[in-house]
C-alpha cells in the first residue's frame, strides 16, 4: 500500500505536527516503505497462531482502591506555561 | 424491538419514524481514579485530585484500579451481559485541552462486557426491550472552563481519569419518551448494584444520543449524535429538536450530514460543533502501556454472589407477595430505599394500605419538598402505626389524612398524636344514636327524602360527622342510620 502526499498531510495534523510542504513527498516514499516492508511480513502464515500483546508473559497488574495520590497541585501545576490560582490557563477553546 | 406501535412524527411529506441508539457515561463509584491513586470526588480545589499520571507527565504509567473493574463486571452481570474474560485497552487519540494525554485510555475493539438487554417500561405501563451493544471502561476528561476569562480557556484536570463505564445501546427506542424511560430504568439498575450514583446534576450519569429519522419500515437514515446531554428533560427536548431539524432538511430535498451537535438548553436547540469535525478519526491502536486485562472465571462468579435483587425482580416480588397492583410496586420499585422502606412499614401490615400511604401521601410529600426517602420525616414504623390505627377502626380515614398532617410536622407516633389530640374516632353506639335520633327528629322532610332515595342518606352522614369533627366511625353510622331511617 502506497502513502500518498495528502494521506502524510492528513495524518500530520491529526498528529498536531507540523510539517513543511517541502517534506511530504520524501515522507510519503518513507512511510510507503514501511508499509510495503509491513506487507510482506504479512506473507507468514500466522493461522492458528495466537497474537502476541506483550513481549513478557505477565497479566495486567491491579491496584486497590485507595487514594494514595493527589492532594498537592503545586507539584501538578509546577511546569505550567501559565496558570491563575490553581487553574492551567491555555488559549481560548471556541466550542 | 420495540413491542407496540411506534410514535410516528408528521412531516410534510407524510409520517417519520425516529430512530434513537443511547451511550450513556457512568461514573463508576471508586475512591481512586481508574489508573492512578488520585482521589475521585465532587468539589474539591482546582487541581487537588491530580496525580502525574492524570495530568500525563512523560514517564508516567498507568495501574488499573481492581474496584473499577470490578464494578465494569457486576453492571455488566446486572445487565444480564457477556462478560469478556479477554478484554483490551485501547488510546483513542485527539487534542483537546482538558485530554493532557493527547488520548484517552478506552477499549475499542474488546470491551470488558458486550451483549445485553434491559426491560424498559414506558409511561402507559407497555414494556419494550433495548439490547445493549456493549460496555467499556474507560477515563473521563478534564473539565475545560470557558467563562473565567474572556480570552483564555482555564483548565481543571480533577476529572482526568476518572473512571466511566460507557454503557452503548442498539438503536431501539423510538421516541423522546422512550430514551428517557431507558435512561431512567439503567440508572435504577446502577443505583441497585451500587457501581454508579447516577447523580445527573454533577455529570456522574450523562447520555449522548444518536438520533436519526427514516420513513416507517424504511433503510436507517445518516445519524447526528448529540453530546453530553445530562438531564431527562434534555434529552427529550434534544431529541424532538433535532428530529425535526433532520426532516426539515430531507424534506426540502437535502441530506443529513454526520456530525457531532451539541444541544443548547437556553435555546432549546442543538448545534454543529464544528470543533469536533476533523477529530473524528480517532486513530484507535492497543496501549502499549497496559497488557491485556484478564478475568478470572471465578472471580467473575463471586462478584456474580454480590447482586442484588435487580429492579424487576423486586418489582415482580413485590406484586405476588404483597398483592400490590404492578403499578404500586413499580412506583415503589424506582428507589431500593423506597422499597425497603415500605417493606419494613408493610410488616405485618394490610400492605395495600400500606402501599397507598407510601407512595399516595408520603412521596408526593417528600417529591414536594424535594426529599429523598432516607431523609423522610415520617420513619417507616410510623406508616405502620397509622396504618394499625386505620385496621382497628380507631380512626377514619379521614382523620388519618390529619394524622398524617401531624406526623410530618414531627409530632410523634401517630398512635401519640391521636391521643393529644382526641381524634379517636366515634364508635360509641349510644353516643351515635342520641345524636342520629335528635338530626331525624329536627329534620322529618330530610328523613322522608331517604325512603324515596337511599342516597340521600348521605346528608345525614354529612350532619353527624359535621357534629363530630369527622370522628365518627363511618360504618357505625351507616348501620345506625339504615336501620333508624327505615323504622320510621
Amino acid at each position: 500500500m502506497a502513502i500518498d502526499v495528502e494521506t502524510v498531510r492528513k495524518v500530520a495534523k491529526l498528529a498536531h505536527i507540523r510539517t513543511p510542504e517541502d517534506r511530504l513527498a520524501p515522507l510519503a516514499a518513507e512511510l510507503s516503505g514501511i508499509m510495503q516492508w509491513i506487507e510482506q511480513l504479512a506473507e507468514v502464515d500466522t493461522d492458528g497462531v495466537e497474537p502476541m500483546t506483550s513481549a513478557v508473559a505477565a497479566t495486567l497488574p491491579m491496584r486497590d482502591d485507595v487514594v494514595t495520590d493527589g492532594g498537592d497541585p503545586e507539584v501538578v501545576l509546577a511546569n505550567a506555561p501559565l496558570r491563575r490560582g490553581d487553574f492551567f490557563m491555555v488559549p481560548k477553546v471556541v466550542e | 424491538m420495540s413491542d407496540t406501535p411506534n410514535k410516528l412524527i408528521e412531516g410534510a411529506t407524510g409520517p417519520w419514524e425516529i430512530v434513537l441508539g443511547l451511550e450513556i457515561h457512568a461514573q463508576v463509584a471508586s475512591k481512586a481514579k481508574l489508573f492512578s491513586g488520585a482521589a475521585v470526588g465532587f468539589g474539591a480545589g482546582p487541581n487537588a485530585q491530580v496525580s502525574l499520571v492524570d495530568a500525563a507527565m512523560p514517564g508516567m504509567l498507568p495501574v488499573i484500579n481492581r474496584h473499577c473493574v470490578e464494578q465494569a463486571v457486576k453492571t455488566g452481570l446486572g445487565l444480564e451481559a457477556q462478560i469478556n474474560l479477554w478484554s483490551r485497552f485501547d488510546r483513542k487519540n485527539y487534542f483537546y485541552p482538558d485530554l493532557p494525554q493527547g488520548y484517552q485510555i478506552s477499549q475499542y475493539k474488546d470491551p470488558i462486557v458486550g451483549e445485553g438487554a434491559i426491560t424498559v417500561e414506558r409511561d402507559d405501563g407497555s414494556i419494550f426491550t433495548v439490547r445493549i451493544e456493549r460496555l467499556h471502561l474507560e477515563q473521563d476528561a478534564g473539565k475545560s472552563i470557558h467563562d473565567l476569562d474572556p480570552n483564555m480557556t482555564a483548565v481543571d484536570l480533577n476529572r482526568a481519569g476518572t473512571a466511566l463505564m460507557e454503557i452503548v445501546s442498539h438503536p431501539d427506542m423510538r421516541s423522546s419518551e422512550e430514551a428517557a424511560a431507558y435512561v431512567k430504568k439503567m440508572r435504577t439498575i446502577l443505583r441497585y448494584l451500587g457501581t454508579c450514583d447516577g447523580d445527573m446534576e454533577k455529570g456522574n450519569l450523562r447520555a449522548d444520543v444518536n438520533v436519526s429519522v427514516r420513513k416507517p419500515g424504511g433503510e436507517l437514515g445518516t445519524r447526528c449524535e448529540i453530546k453530553n446531554v445530562n438531564s431527562y428533560r434534555y434529552i427529550q427536548q434534544a431529541i424532538e429538536y433535532e428530529a425535526r431539524r433532520q426532516i426539515e432538511i430531507i424534506e426540502d430535498g437535502g441530506a443529513i450530514r454526520q456530525e457531532t451537535r451539541l444541544f443548547d438548553p437556553a435555546k432549546g436547540e442543538t448545534r454543529s460543533m464544528r470543533s469536533k469535525e476533523e477529530a473524528h478519526d480517532y486513530r484507535y491502536f492497543p496501549d502499549p502501556d497496559l497488557l491485556p486485562l484478564v478475568l478470572d472465571p471465578a472471580w467473575v462468579k463471586s462478584i456474580q454472589k454480590t447482586l442484588p435483587e435487580l429492579p424487576d425482580a423486586k418489582r415482580a416480588r413485590l406484586a405476588a407477595q404483597y398483592g400490590l397492583s404492578t403499578y404500586d410496586a413499580g412506583v415503589l420499585v424506582i428507589d431500593a430505599a423506597r422499597a425497603d422502606y415500605f417493606e419494613r412499614a408493610a410488616a405485618g401490615r394490610d400492605a395495600k394500605l400500606v402501599a397507598n400511604w407510601t407512595t399516595n401521601e408520603l412521596l408526593a410529600r417528600l417529591a414536594k419538598d424535594g426529599l429523598d426517602i432516607d431523609a423522610s420525616p415520617i420513619p417507616s414504623d410510623d406508616v405502620a402505626g397509622l396504618v394499625k390505627l386505620l385496621e382497628d377502626g380507631v380512626i377514619s380515614s379521614k382523620i388519618a389524612k390529619e394524622v398524617f398532617e401531624h406526623m410530618w410536622a414531627g409530632e410523634g407516633t401517630p398512635a401519640r398524636i391521636v391521643e393529644a389530640r382526641g381524634l379517636t374516632q366515634v364508635s360509641d353506639t349510644g353516643e351515635l344514636e342520641t345524636l342520629i335520633d335528635g338530626l331525624i327528629a329536627a329534620n322529618p322532610g330530610q328523613a322522608d327524602a331517604v325512603k324515596e332515595k337511599p342516597q340521600a342518606v348521605g346528608w345525614f352522614v354529612g350532619q353527624v360527622m359535621k357534629a363530630t369533627g369527622g370522628k365518627a366511625n363511618p360504618a357505625t353510622v351507616n348501620a345506625l342510620l339504615k336501620a333508624k331511617l327505615a323504622d320510621t
